[in-house]
């Protein structure tokens, strides 16, 4: 089989690696960077928990090729902590119970990064549309938006 | 308060004292508070540690190649170019398999034999044919599309009803006999005939409930070590149950279970998917023994879908209630045939556990239960939460609903009057069980509260004057926790009665180290709950210390005690009294050293604030962390003697607080689940005749745990488990067709309700009635809304439809299903 470079940044480092093509980008992630935070739970692109952000924009990392992101910034859960820290939102999914047992957290976490990302202060319904395209199967869902409104809060709060 | 009894069971010795240590109280310093989740930082941040983020060295990855028929001999198997291909280490038939590793565990009495790759015949799509280990999962899957297999087909049983009538080659197992029936018995209890005699009417339904799955996001995986100088088994796993699972892996492998550590993994759900996980640790110890390297077996989402232990209850009722004219229920009599798949993992215990609360929260005075267990060409079913219960629960709360209609008592009136009343305590049912404790009316009437119901109905009869179609839906039902190992025995033929083991404990293992923190190692893994939350508050609150003062590890099974695991809403009530049984032993010597170095007696002290000190003398104490320190340290300074050996630890293991033997003959089943909740749903829902779609509009659940450690936690499993309810009720199931595909096997195919598909919000109440038996008066909680959501929500349709005269009587009820009852009735 061929073997391709694929040039990515992902969470702000800079990785070469060389490539079958046919390799996930969920599996490169996980398997070849060893980045566990990104997990797989479908694996045919429904449930969203393997979803990252490439350039910013909601992917899922299970429907994507490895060789796709050549040359792209990738992000994923693993980066969303700072200096040891977690960040606002995953401070406000710790405070609203917005998880049970985790595994579809990390698709949520990235999700709810873009649109807040796009969308600082959102309104219930764009929180609910963002997240209604991710399977959780503990919570049925509203601490999960509620972490979301709480994590706009507590982003208000601390730019006063 | 006295005792209730049916009349067949002697009141003389039947109730066991109490061995509750700690009474509730009124005020708590910390059970009783939204703590946040000790667990949450690490999920937070991508370092949860599931089974699929361990990486040992060495290590192999293998993929299995399942059947894609449902029912058929192996002819012949070819794997010559699978082996060839560069990179793979080993490919394994089921014949090769069985040279070296027995049947897998199950539970069936008789035995139905099961290995973890199909010998000679396979009997359901997804049953595993060979398996491959190789460098990586790509290599591992491009050589199982590299093997051949020749099949012979056999007739496909698939209708549960047909498969009463099987013969020949459409019989599964013939080493069983020449029948696809596994067990046809009539359970009575009661004086079923003398009721049924008394009745002023019979109520007569037939109901239907497909099966569905707890299908977590993360499935079953396995990492195996073995290591042949000393045959020693290392195995990482996502199963509940550590402490029995070695036992059972161990007979497969056909080594004692002292060569076998489990070590447990952060799960990423079950709902009782992963109690056991032993066909995938079978199958990857076998693996890995013959390639003699370590390897990993993850399994994908068809893995999972087709052959888990995901599918739950699929069962056909026949039921008649004898009640009165006024709506007393007086005997309930049904037929239960039960599709249990191709092979009995759990024996008959879905029925075992539905007897523990067959009569609800009603005064019914008998009950005969005619089981008949089918084998059939689907998946085996496995256990998912509410474990056979939640469907005995929707099918009384149907038969409540038809009784009301066919009386023409409104169905909350008709529900009131046969409630168990709050003076009826403890409540000994027809089949032996005892209700621990409850307020049932209480619950009703907070439920009503919060819904405001005569709001409901103003926007109820608004809707209808405008043409909408909008119905209201009530059921109060039974939740019950902490299992007893009887329950999966205790149906099983007088003549092979299985493994009657009656054990069922939890263990917890308490230290305090030199500088003051309190470390606890449990037994018993997590699997999506929070027991770490749990275990801080309950050490929290003996020792009145601050939560961050404690830190909660998991045991492996080389290190940990007696354990049973996670499953039946067991955990809280189990792990509260190891922790209890084990912090007492720990105060003990704690305050005898703490007397010491403070010259008082032992007797005069409390723990206060961190610290230990004599009652009504302030100021005279000492801090944990400076006894502890004591403890360890500075032995010299305290008395000769065990009572004062270095250091602070114990271990506990809590057996169940409250279980009975069944009775010889089975008149009755003795006490086996009598941590006794309760809950009332209530919901508001819209169908739209046109296109079967329903829209909940708003939902009630009100639930009675006894008390409450965390009412956060305990609210997230009340939506989370109506959330499923929801999905059994109205989108979910493993549909088969007649050749026994499963066309239901992918999220897109299998519909697990999204944000969308949930009513706006599920407003949750709590009402507290402590069991007089476990520690602090706390009932497990677990299985929450499933138990629920579905007699809720199928009379809120019905209720809706009235004027198509829609009767729901099956699940689920898809757009598809609902228009076929609205066409039937005229719509």
């Amino acid at each position: 089989m061929n073997i391709v470079p694929v040039n990515v940044s992902v969470n702000g480092t800079r990785y070469t690696r060389a490539v079958e093509p046919r390799m996930l980008l969920s599996d490169f992630l996980r398997e070849t960077l060893e980045l566990k935070g990104t997990h797989v739970g479908c694996e045919h692109g429904v449930c969203g928990t393997c979803t990252v952000l490439i350039d910013g924009r909601s992917v899922r990392s299970c429907l994507t090729f490895a060789v796709q992101v050549d040359g792209a910034e990738v992000r994923t859960v693993d980066g969303l902590a700072q200096g040891g820290k977690m960040n606002t939102l995953q401070q406000a999914f710790w405070e609203k119970h917005g998880l049970q047992c985790g595994f579809c957290t990390p698709g949520m976490l990235m999700v709810a990064t873009e649109l807040l990302e796009n969308k600082p202060e959102p309104t219930d319904d764009e929180i609910r549309e963002a997240v209604s395209g991710n399977l959780c199967r503990c919570t049925g869902y509203y601490n999960i938006v509620e972490s979301i409104r709480h994590a706009v809060n507590l982003a208000k709060e601390s730019a006063k | 308060m006295t005792a209730t009894f049916p009349k067949h069971i002697s009141p003389e010795g039947y109730i066991p004292a109490s061995r509750q240590v700690e009474p509730p109280q009124k005020d708590y310093k910390w059970i009783g508070k939204n703590l946040k989740r000790v667990e949450d930082p690490r999920l937070l941040t991508g370092n949860g540690q599931y089974i699929d983020d361990i990486v040992v060295p060495r290590m192999a990855h293998a993929a299995i190649l399942r059947s894609d028929r449902a029912h058929a001999r192996i002819k012949r198997i070819d794997v010559s170019k699978a082996r060839a291909l560069p990179g793979v280490f080993l490919v394994m038939t089921g014949e090769d398999a069985k040279q070296v590793t027995g049947p897998t565990a199950q539970f069936a009495s008789p035995p139905v034999v099961q290995y973890c790759i199909a010998v000679d015949r396979v009997r359901h799509v997804g049953e595993a044919v060979a398996a491959v280990v190789a460098e990586n999962r790509y290599i591992a899957e491009d050589a199982c599309d590299l093997i051949e297999v020749e099949y012979e087909d056999l007739p496909v049983v698939i209708d549960p009803v047909a498969a009463m009538t099987s013969t020949g080659d459409a019989v599964l197992h013939p080493d069983r006999g020449p029948t696809n029936i596994a067990h046809r018995h009539t359970y009575r209890f009661g004086d079923v005939d003398a009721d049924f005699a008394k009745a002023d009417q019979v109520v007569r339904r037939k109901l239907r409930w497909h099966r569905s799955g707890g299908q977590p996001l993360e499935t079953v995986g396995a990492i195996v070590s073995h290591e042949p100088g000393t045959g020693k088994f290392s195995m990482y796993c996502n199963s509940s149950f550590l402490n029995y699972v070695g036992w059972l892996v161990g007979a497969s492998l056909g080594v004692p279970a002292a060569k076998i550590n489990l070590i447990p993994c952060v799960t990423g759900g079950s709902f009782g998917s992963k109690l056991f996980t032993h066909k995938v640790l079978t199958l990857t110890a076998t693996l890995a023994r013959a390639a003699g390297r370590p390897v990993k077996y993850i399994e994908d989402r068809l893995d999972n879908t087709t052959n888990c232990d995901n599918h739950g209850s699929d069962r056909l009722y026949d039921c008649e209630m004898a009640v009165k004219r006024d709506g007393t229920m007086l005997s309930l009599r049904f037929q239960v045939i039960d599709d249990y798949g191709a092979y009995l993992q759990y024996g008959y215990g879905t029925h075992g556990n539905s007897l523990c609360q067959i009569v609800g929260p009603y005064r019914i005075g008998s009950i005969s239960m005619e089981l008949v267990a089918v084998l059939t060409n689907k998946c085996q079913q496995g256990a998912y939460r509410g474990f056979g219960s939640e469907v005995t629960n929707w099918m009384l709360e149907r038969m409540a609903d038809a009784c009301a209609d066919e009386l023409a008592i409104d169905p909350m009136e008709l529900r009131r009057r046969n409630l168990i009343g709050a003076d009826q305590f403890p409540y000994v049912i027809p089949s032996g069980n005892l209700y621990d404790s409850g307020n049932y009316p209480a619950v009703m009437d907070e439920a009503l509260r919060i819904a405001d119901l005569p709001a409901w109905r103003k926007l109820q009869a608004e809707a209808r004057a405008a043409g909408r179609c909008v119905g209201i839906g009530m059921a109060t039902c039974q939740e019950r926790s902490v299992f007893s190992a009887t329950e999966f025995w205790s149906l099983n033929p007088q003549e092979a009665p299985g493994f009657t083991l009656t054990s069922s404990p939890e263990s917890a293992q308490l230290r305090v180290d030199p500088t003051g923190i309190f470390h606890v190692s449990l037994a018993s893994p997590f699997w999506g709950n929070s027991p770490e939350t749990m275990a801080v508050q309950i050490v929290a609150e003996q020792f009145q210390i601050d939560p961050a003062q404690v830190n909660v590890v998991y045991a492996d099974t080389s290190s940990g005690f007696n354990s049973s695991g996670p499953g039946g809403s067991r955990f809280t009530v189990m792990v509260s009294g190891a922790i209890v049984g084990a912090s007492l032993k720990v105060k003990d010597k704690m305050a005898r050293i703490a007397a010491q170095m403070l010259e008082a007696d032992a007797g005069d002290l409390e723990f206060r604030e961190g610290k230990i000190g004599v009652k009504g003398v302030p100021g005279m104490e000492k801090s944990i962390a400076e006894v502890a320190l004591h403890a360890h340290y500075f032995r010299l300074s305290l008395p000769d003697g065990d009572d004062f050996a270095s250091g602070l630890d114990s271990t506990y293991v809590y057996d169940h607080p409250l279980t009975t033997m069944p009775a010889a003959d089975r008149s009755h089943l003795g006490i086996f689940y009598p941590i006794m909740g309760h809950m009332c749903h209530l919901a508001l829902v819209e169908a739209d005749p046109q296109t079967g779609k329903v829209k909940i509009l708003d939902y009630v659940a009100v639930h009675d745990a006894g008390t409450v450690v965390n009412p956060m936690t305990l609210a997230g499993h009340i939506r989370g488990g109506t959330a499923q309810g929801i999905g059994s009720t109205l989108y979910e199931k493993f549909h088969y067709d007649g050749a026994g595909q499963l066309q239901t096997a992918t999220f897109a195919d299998y519909l697990i309700p999204t944000l969308h598909e949930m009513p706006p919000a599920i407003r949750v109440g709590h009402v507290e009635t402590p069991s007089p038996y476990t520690e602090y008066g706390i009932k497990g909680g677990g299985e929450g809304g499933r138990m629920g959501a579905p007699g809720a929500l199928c009379r809120a349709i019905e209720d809706a439809l009235g004027q198509y005269k829609v009767r729901c009587d099956e699940v689920p009820l898809t757009p598809r299903r609902i228009r076929e009852l609205v066409r039937a009735g005229g719509g």
